[in-house]
């Protein structure tokens, strides 16, 4: 087996980032294989710029970032080439169609054109765009962009799928389905890694959870290993999260 | 203190916004950039003072009478300003239907909504008023310097324009408007805007040429022609220049007029504006693609996306369709110039061709602008596994095949008049644009497309720079079609300018510090 085949899908040692003041100070987090792991964390916790940073759209100030064993610091293009990224506002260009936008991002990471097209189809379906394929997305809802913006995402069929906040705004019936194509992902052999402030969510969905504070990592794995941590074996998601939290800013 | 949703209460809430908008917009940077924009300000005041002194002092000098060619020349002037102050109020107009802001706010509230549509149209000539007056105001200034206190009409002249230019737009706006529907109206006004502001401009120029053989406005209205066809000069045609010149009663009736019109107009229209913004706001954009939805997926390189993509949003940009209309609208009378020169064996190449080559860096500094800092989707294109120079190379060439679309045939025309003037003209023609396109490139930064018309606002520094390189570029093309070699020095000029705009832009802080 070679090294890549080995190694965690997202690695992450000592990142740091800093703005005004220290971002990210010092994270570690490892993230396995075919893993649905959810980044949690109060407000300013990091948690964006962090995921920025493994995205290649923030430079770090210091540490190293190692995706599927490429190092994402030094080679930017092979690490972006397996990663699918979303952010919480859905970027898409107003003047194309959704068609279009597959088309195009399908041309940016050098999807063969056959493989794109059945890939586009899929992902048109799945996510209930095939009226609007031909229509500029210039009048779409929020969670109409959003979907274009995920099947944009998915469309290279990349091995760590990124998302922040994707769900912020979201009707019921687009989140499930956006729930959905995740799972399915994951199911399939993907890595995905999600912030949320849903915290139910988190608690249903994800296989491992990371709580991120003041830029580190202040406590990770399931949901029971979060519930033997604090002690409370019955407690909910978001209970065990405000004690870590508070336990955090106490010890600060 | 006024009542809550009084005409005055909006008033001051409109003001407060204004306000703060224009002081954050000058305060922004801190105090090193308020001295540096107060510095700025006034090198380009005196700079226009200076203009106008070559331009109008002569005239202000002469002592001039209210005869016909005089008062022609005035009424042109006045026409020329009133045209782009028309064409700015179609624009804030359209805006005021559109922008969404905070008008669902306000239209959700209970308050009587025509009072805010009032205090807006209001604006709107006071906005325009203003923006004339920087413009016109320092040749104004000039001739009450040089002729007298009685060119301080010209000041009054200029309100009236505004209010009439306002109740114009108004007029045109809501026709739009009941004629072709919400959903078109904000397309075909900006585009309406943008022509309007050159047309009557370039329809004198076109006239001139064909009847004078010269590009000047005023020499055409001296010749024999036009003061044939012009009323006597006695006519109510001519009052607004009396009026400028210092007719009192001329000037009283003139702004007399204009505000009944623009009260009348406001007050019959203003009512309709809710109903307008709640039509425009619920506007579906939604448009079925051309294509054939069963067409396979085109799926090309990462330059040829890039490139793919960027005509594509080009093609579909209504604003800067409108925009580009108006270089090509200013292109037409050295096309003209050119057919004319051709026909007779003449040259005119050191007039045409620094147009083209000005034409060609404007035109370039926008499409770059669009591309480069207007992206919409930063976050897509910066996760794409595509290096950062191969993103930039490709959004460039998108840039140079547009200019290559518009600027081609004007070269292949000028291929008939002389190889060696088709040659200087291309090569200007590329190095203006690519000197446009750098400097975006080193002042990029991150905005919306839809901020396109604030582009200026973003980055003066760049705005100038590209201006002042198309300016040099076209004087060296002049010069070497004119046949000196004088041109070399003025080429180095440019190349020095860019030098110079690379040191002083943020890309530039980085490599070089």
């Amino acid at each position: 087996m070679g090294v890549e085949e080995l190694s965690p899908a997202l690695d992450i040692r000592g990142l740091c980032k800093r703005f005004d003041r220290p971002a990210v100070a010092g994270l570690d987090l490892s993230v396995r294989r075919g893993e649905f792991y959810m980044l949690l964390g109060p407000n300013g916790a990091g948690k964006t710029t962090t995921l920025r940073m493994v995205s290649g759209l923030l430079q770090p100030d210091d540490g190293a970032i190692s995706i599927f064993g490429i190092d994402a610091r030094r080679d930017q293009v092979a690490a972006k080439q397996i990663v699918g990224w979303v952010s919480d506002e859905p970027m898409i260009y107003d003047k194309l169609t959704p068609f279009e936008y597959l088309e195009f991002v399908a041309g940016l990471w050098n999807v063969e054109p056959a493989v794109a097209a059945t890939r586009a189809r899929e992902l048109i379906g799945w996510l209930g765009l095939e009226k609007f394929a031909h229509q500029r997305c210039e009048p779409f809802s929020r969670g109409m962009r959003q979907k274009v913006a995920l099947a944009g995402a998915l469309v290279h069929d990349p091995k760590l799928i990124i998302l922040d906040e994707p769900l912020t705004g979201l009707d019921a019936g687009s989140a499930r389905l956006v729930k959905t194509v995740l799972t399915e992902r994951v199911r399939a052999g993907c890595t995905v890694i999600m912030t949320t402030h849903i915290l139910e969510i988190a608690e249903r969905m994800a296989d491992r959870i990371g709580v991120i504070a003041g830029g580190r990592l202040v406590a990770e794995g399931t949901l029971q290993e979060l519930r033997d941590r604090v002690g409370r074996g019955d407690s909910c998601l978001e209970e065990l999260f405000l004690t870590i939290v508070e336990q955090d800013a106490a010890v600060a | 203190m006024s009542t809550p949703g009084s005409l005055t209460w909006f008033a001051q809430h409109e003001s407060r916004l204004v306000w703060r908008d224009t002081f954050s917009m000058l305060a922004a940077g801190g105090a090193g950039r308020q001295r540096r924009l107060f510095i700025g300000l006034s090198v380009l005041l005196v700079i226009m003072h200076a203009v106008a002194w070559f331009v109008v002092g002569p005239l202000a000098r002469a002592a001039l009478d209210h005869d016909l060619p005089t008062l022609m020349g005035i009424t042109v002037g006045i026409a020329l300003s009133g045209s782009a102050i028309l064409s700015q109020a179609m624009e804030s107009v359209t805006r005021t239907f559109y922008a969404r802001s905070d008008l669902e706010l306000i239209l959700s509230s209970p308050a009587q909504v025509q009072r805010l549509f009032a205090v807006r149209v209001g604006a709107i000539v006071f906005s325009v008023g203003a923006m004339s007056i920087v413009f016109v105001g320092p040749f104004i200034n000039v001739l009450v310097w040089q002729g007298g206190v009685r060119w301080l009409g010209a000041y009054g002249v200029m309100a009236s324009v505004a209010l009439a230019a306002t109740a114009l737009a108004i007029v045109l706006t809501v026709f739009l408007f009941d004629v072709i529907g919400p959903k078109r109206t904000r397309l075909i006004a900006q585009i309406a805007a943008a022509v309007i502001g050159g047309l009557f401009a370039v329809g004198l120029q076109l006239a001139a040429m064909f009847s004078t053989g010269t590009m000047s406005r005023f020499a055409f209205l001296q010749s024999e022609a036009a003061l044939a066809y012009a009323p006597r000069a006695d006519s109510v045609v001519w009052w607004p220049a009396r009026a400028a010149m210092g007719d009192v009663w001329a000037l009283l009736l003139v702004f007399a007029v204009s505000l009944v019109a623009f009260v009348f107009i406001a007050s019959v229209q203003v009512p309709r504006f809710a109903r307008f913004a709640l039509a425009a706001s619920s506007v579906s954009h939604g448009r079925t693609d051309r294509a054939p939805a069963n067409r396979g997926l085109r799926v090309e390189t990462p330059s040829g996306a890039l490139r793919r993509k960027e005509m594509l949003l080009i093609l579909r940009d209504p604003w800067l369709l409108s925009q580009t209309l108006m270089q090509l609208l200013y292109l037409l009378p050295p096309a003209a110039m050119l057919w004319q020169s051709y026909a007779h064996k003449g040259g005119a190449p050191v007039v045409l061709i620094p147009m083209l080559v000005m034409a060609a860096g404007q035109l370039a500094g926008a499409l770059a602008w669009l591309t480069v800092s207007g992206e919409d989707a930063p976050d897509l294109v910066g996760t794409a596994p595509v290096s950062t120079s191969r993103l930039l190379r490709s959004k460039v060439e998108a840039v140079m095949v547009c200019i290559g679309v518009v600027f081609a045939p004007l070269v292949a025309g000028l291929m008939f008049f002389s190889m060696t003037v088709a040659f200087i003209a291309a090569g200007a023609i590329v190095a203006s644009a690519v000197s446009a396109i750098a400097i975006q490139l080193w002042f990029r930064s991150q905005f919306k497309r839809s901020q396109f018309q604030r582009r200026h606002a973003s980055s003066r520094v760049a705005t100038l720079s590209e201006a002042f390189s198309s300016i040099t570029w076209a004087a060296a093309s002049a010069i070497a079609a004119a046949g000196s070699w004088t041109a070399l020095v003025v080429v180095l000029i440019a190349l020095g300018i860019l030098f110079v705009v690379r040191r002083i832009s943020p890309a530039g802080h980085r490599a070089f510090s």
